[in-house]
């Protein structure tokens, strides 16, 4: 075949549009109008909003919770050294949970989308069907992904579990993908191009990063090394959840460290997505090192729950039979 | 309108029910509408608020993303009364001699909460018993409605429901966020997972009105209408297809008709219209079905083609807006798939750095199936699966086998699993191989045989198109097949997570349509012997390879009904006389129908019938295989003439046979009926003389055995008996 060559044909752009920063600004404000408190990415690498503590461990129980925040999402094999004009190895998603999730939800998503300067009349948005589900953190969920104009700008879901955990009350996760959304605000086909703020563009903040970081993922990564950094941050969140389920008295319980647990089962993602990337798992492997950040997400949640259960906290219910079986799956 | 029919309708009224949801997955609406008719249906028969006959024509539902409606017209809006009578015990029981009521029938009367005075005497078939009258007055129609519609609501099942209300509260496929219920104008009042019904209804999402007042059906569709929702999805594919169609005559291109899209832009919109877009007539240089997949998968655009038949560099979208009037939709959509073609093209420029056949070592690290290796071990199976076929193929005298081009195709064949292309497209593995192999300077036989391998998926899908093509596509089935099934999962009835139904389908359509002259058994041990020597070395016994072949067989039973248009006894008639190759087995399968209806055959299946059961019956039918039948012991003319007639035509038939022209085969043993008839008459074969009757046994038993190789006939005119 002839090789392509495309004349990238760039439209007068129609929509000035908000600049990056401008987007995240308008969207934490609109959130927070609606009793949402901000909250800062988690400063450890993860793949997805849907990892940071405030939305994994903050779903579980039964205490109503209303959050916003901006998170850097790394995710290695989707890394393209900068040259793709829409993968990046880091895309920043923002997060909103809310739970319980209220009636309208839909709505003050779509009225955020006019808040960032989105016509609904003159748009074809749309929700189609995409049921989330991420096999490491024992999480899944029912909802769509967004579509403005045959773009997917948000991912909308009610969750169902997380952790194992079935979830009561069910909470909604709304994650926007800022990138993307900001591109087609501004008009641009190539998400470097996206000015960042009126001065600054998204090439001069980011291009550096993802040419290193998808140099390392895919050329400089040493699997040796990771893997064993995989199994050591196995190991330490191993012996706490090991330590915590020893323990006897609630009082010991209540200060116990589990959300460094979590924190260990988080680099474990990261080593496996980086390893993921390198091509260095080998077929059995890849399944069996699922499964086990899964065990260890699934334990944190369930010792999370114990531990706010005896500090004194409401657990929903009595564990009915799906429970149970939601356990034994995850 | 007659007096009766105004009488009939008088105390009727119309109902109208409409579930309001957040967007409903396109591809459910059809089936759960379905279900929701045959859900009220059930509940309306049951309470006798529609009579059973014409309950059916008086239900009419119909779906849209936010929306599942019912309507149904001449709803009985009170029961009617009715007068129960219960008998109790008889008269002669229940009074005593001076006509005084005794216990039982005072006990009875309690039973039944009325006094004894109140109690009748009816006469019945068995005499004079008391019973008791009771007039039970029907219910209000919204009485009922409302205690059975949550049901309905909830009994309308979900690949995968979900709550959003709490734990163990109500489920649905989506949150429910309105009901209306209007019965005779008035409003059913009931509550679904927090949702009070009431009689006002939602238009668009962003166009129409959030709270639309109903009065019933009447005004349902144009008050919708008004809030820019189509509610039926005749009216949105009609509009869909008028734009379509609209839009390709003015811009002179045509539409690559697809049904199965056109279905899903009807549900995925409440007021669909079509605008065109453009894309730059560089990205033509990828291949069709890239451009084709991205458009119609993943943006769900139609393609254009010119009339040359050529794709043309635009696209339909159909949008949830009743127009685009400044074109911003319209940009939206092309800048996606220009970023969609930009992605694609980056894919193709990657994967050409590496020849196909260089990503072999990769699959080692794709996994298959836990239990069944990487697809590195797969591809080890199919290479030595498809050079066994193809030799088989060329040594029955199929020139065009070829034993090092079939290797080489299954080689190939999964390479692109690995390629960037099929990671991002997986609906394109095999063609995306297939188009790499041509751009990479492989012959076209085995560019072709890569990008058909995965073929045929359906019945209705076509072979692949060249005999390597067949040889990797068996191989890779065959594989899969024997595989699985050695590992215990073989499909059920409700379960075949594998594809494994499919797997054995595409199997025997490639070998009857292809007419491959083949053993399926010996296909099944080449299968069986992969799979041991590769690994991860696993046997498949001598009792899973026959579950196999009895799988393919069914399949090819299947097949020879749904497409050959033939039935189930000739089916098994021919099947029964051997079906390991199967093309042969399809020849007799046709011989026979051909046939039957010829004026000997009937009676002749019969007769072979009377010879089995006969056979049966008599020393259980061990030992007729063996016995030869004396000649000296024959006596009368009849069975003599069988004799004969069985060892003449039997010549002639297994003649015929060899040249495998099984019709005039069929032919000449229809010619034994007049022997077999006259046998039947004057001959007795369960005579007390031991060594007469046990000749006679194996003479007939011999015959079924000679005349039963083509077809056995005794299969024929008997109960069509469904394979489980």
């Amino acid at each position: 075949m002839k090789k392509v060559k495309v004349k990238h044909a760039k439209p007068a752009p129609k929509l000035k549009g908000l600049s990056f920063q401008d987007l995240l600004l308008t969207l934490e404000q609109y959130w927070t109008e609606r009793d949402c408190i901000l909250q800062q990415p988690y400063d450890i690498e993860v793949g997805a909003g849907t990892m940071h503590p405030e939305t994994f461990l903050r779903v579980l129980g039964p205490q109503p919770y209303r959050v916003v925040y901006a998170q850097p999402s790394r995710r290695p094999a989707d890394g393209r050294y900068g040259e793709n004009p829409n993968r990046l190895y880091k895309h920043t998603q923002l997060q909103v949970i809310m739970k319980p999730a209220p009636a309208d939800v839909q709505d003050l998503y779509l009225r955020s989308l006019e808040a960032v300067g989105i016509n609904l009349k003159e748009h074809d948005i749309r929700f189609e069907e995409d049921n989330w589900e991420s096999p490491t953190l024992g999480a899944w969920g029912i909802g769509w992904q967004v579509l403005l104009d045959g773009q997917e700008i948000t991912q909308f879901t009610y969750f169902q579990q997380s952790g194992g955990q079935d979830l009561d009350p069910i909470s909604v996760e709304i994650t926007y993908g800022l990138d993307r959304i900001a591109s087609y605000l501004q008009g641009v086909d190539n998400v470097f191009d996206v000015r960042w703020s009126d001065k600054v563009t998204y090439r001069e903040v980011r291009l550096a990063e993802e040419q290193q970081f998808s140099a390392y993922s895919f050329d400089f990564a040493d699997a040796g090394s990771i893997r064993k950094q995989f199994d050591l941050a196995e190991a330490e969140a191993a012996r706490l959840l090991q330590l915590f389920a020893g323990l006897k008295s609630p009082a010991a319980k209540k200060g116990f460290p589990i959300l460094q647990a979590y924190d260990f089962t988080l680099k474990c993602s990261n080593f496996f997505n980086l390893l993921d990337a390198r091509g260095a798992i080998s077929v059995t492997e890849r399944a069996a090192m699922i499964g086990r950040v899964r065990k260890l997400a699934t334990r944190v949640a369930s010792a999370w729950l114990e531990q706010r259960a005896d500090a004194g906290a409401k657990v929903a219910g009595p564990t009915s039979a799906a429970q149970v079986e939601g356990q034994v799956r995850a | 309108m007659t007096s009766d029919v105004k009488k009939s309708l008088k105390g009727r009224g119309d109902f109208l029910f409409e579930i309001g949801c957040e967007e409903i997955p396109a591809g459910m609406i059809v089936k759960a509408c379905r279900e929701l008719k045959a859900l009220l249906e059930k509940y309306f028969v049951a309470n006798a608020l529609l009579d059973e006959g014409s309950a059916a024509s008086s239900i009419e539902t119909f779906g849209a993303p936010r929306r599942l409606t019912a309507i149904v017209k001449n709803v009985r809006l009170k029961q009617e009364d009715v007068v129960r009578e219960i008998t109790g015990p008889p008269k002669a029981v229940a009074y005593d001699a001076v006509g005084e009521p005794t216990r039982a029938a005072m006990s009875f009367a309690e039973k039944q909460g009325m006094a004894v005075s109140k109690l009748s005497i009816i006469m019945t078939p068995k005499g004079e018993y008391l019973a008791a009258k009771q007039e039970v007055s029907g219910k209000p129609a919204a009485q009922i409605l409302a205690g059975v519609l949550p049901q309905v609501i909830q009994e309308i099942s979900w690949p995968r429901s979900m709550y959003w209300t709490g734990l163990g509260k109500q489920r649905f496929i989506r949150p429910i966020r309105w009901i209306v219920a209007l019965l005779d104008g008035k409003v059913v009042p009931f509550a679904f997972a927090d949702v009070v019904s009431g009689a006002h209804t939602e238009g668009h999402r962003f166009l129409g009105s959030s709270k639309i007042a109903l009065s019933g059906p009447q005004d349902y569709e144009p008050k919708l209408k008004k809030n820019f929702v189509l509610c039926r999805p005749a009216a949105r594919s009609k509009k869909i297809e008028t734009e379509i169609a609209a839009i390709t005559k003015k811009h002179a291109v045509k539409v690559h008709h697809d049904e199965h899209l056109l279905e899903m832009v009807t549900y995925l919109n409440e007021y669909p219209s079509v605008i065109i877009g453009d894309f730059d007539p560089a990205y033509l240089a990828l291949p069709d079905e890239i451009l084709l997949t991205v458009m119609r998968d993943h943006q769900k655009y139609f393609g254009l083609e010119s009339k040359g038949g050529e794709l043309a560099p635009h696209f339909l979208a159909v949008i949830n807006l009743p127009s685009d009037p400044k074109g911003l939709v319209r940009e939206g959509h092309e800048r996606v798939l220009r970023a969609r073609f930009a992605d694609a093209q980056f894919f193709w420029e990657t994967d050409q750095r590496t020849r196909l056949g260089d990503q072999l070592p990769k699959l080692k690290a794709v996994t298959y199936e836990s239990r069944l290796g990487s697809y590195g071990d797969k591809v080890e199976r199919i290479r030595a699966l498809a050079r066994w076929l193809a030799e088989q193929w060329f040594s029955a005298g199929v020139s065009q086998a070829d034993v090092a081009g079939s290797d080489r195709a299954a080689e190939l064949a999964k390479c692109d699993l690995v390629t960037e292309m099929v990671r991002e497209f997986t609906e394109l593995q095999g063609v995306v191989g297939g188009l790499y192999a041509r751009a990479q300077g492989e012959p076209d036989e085995i560019a072709w045989a890569v990008y058909d391998h995965y073929k045929p998926v359906g019945l209705d899908d076509p072979l692949p198109r060249n005999l390597t093509g067949c040889a990797v596509a068996l191989a890779d089935k065959l594989d899969s097949l024997v595989a699985f099934f050695a590992v215990g999962a073989v499909p059920t009835g409700s379960s075949d997570p594998f594809a494994l139904r499919r797997a054995a389908q595409g199997i025997v359509k490639i070998i009857l349509e292809r007419k491959l002259p083949m053993s399926l058994s010996a296909a099944i041990s080449a299968a069986a012997k992969a799979l041991k020597e590769h690994a991860p070395k696993i046997e498949a016994t001598e009792a899973v390879q026959k579950q196999v072949l009895n799988f393919l067989l069914e399949r090819a039973k299947f097949l020879l009904r749904e497409k050959g248009g033939f039935a189930y006894d000739e089916i098994n008639a021919a099947f029964a006389a051997g079906a390991d190759d199967l093309v042969d087995a399809a020849d007799r399968v046709a011989a026979v129908k051909a046939i039957r209806n010829m004026k000997n055959f009937v009676p002749l299946a019969a007769s072979f019938k009377r010879i089995r059961n006969i056979l049966e019956k008599s020393a259980g039918g061990s030992e007729r295989d063996h016995a030869t039948v004396s000649a000296e012991l024959l006596w009368e003319p009849a069975e003599k003439e069988l004799h004969a007639a069985a060892q003449r035509i039997g010549e002639v038939a297994r003649a015929k046979k060899k040249n495998r022209k099984y019709r005039e085969a069929l032919e000449a043993v229809s010619e034994l009926r007049p022997a077999i008839d006259a046998f039947f008459d004057k001959v007795l074969v369960m005579v007390e003389d031991k060594n007469v009757r046990a000749n006679r046994i194996a003479l007939l038993g011999n015959l079924l055995k000679e005349f039963s190789t083509v077809a056995d006939f005794s299969e024929l005119g008997g109960e069509e008996s469904r394979p489980a």
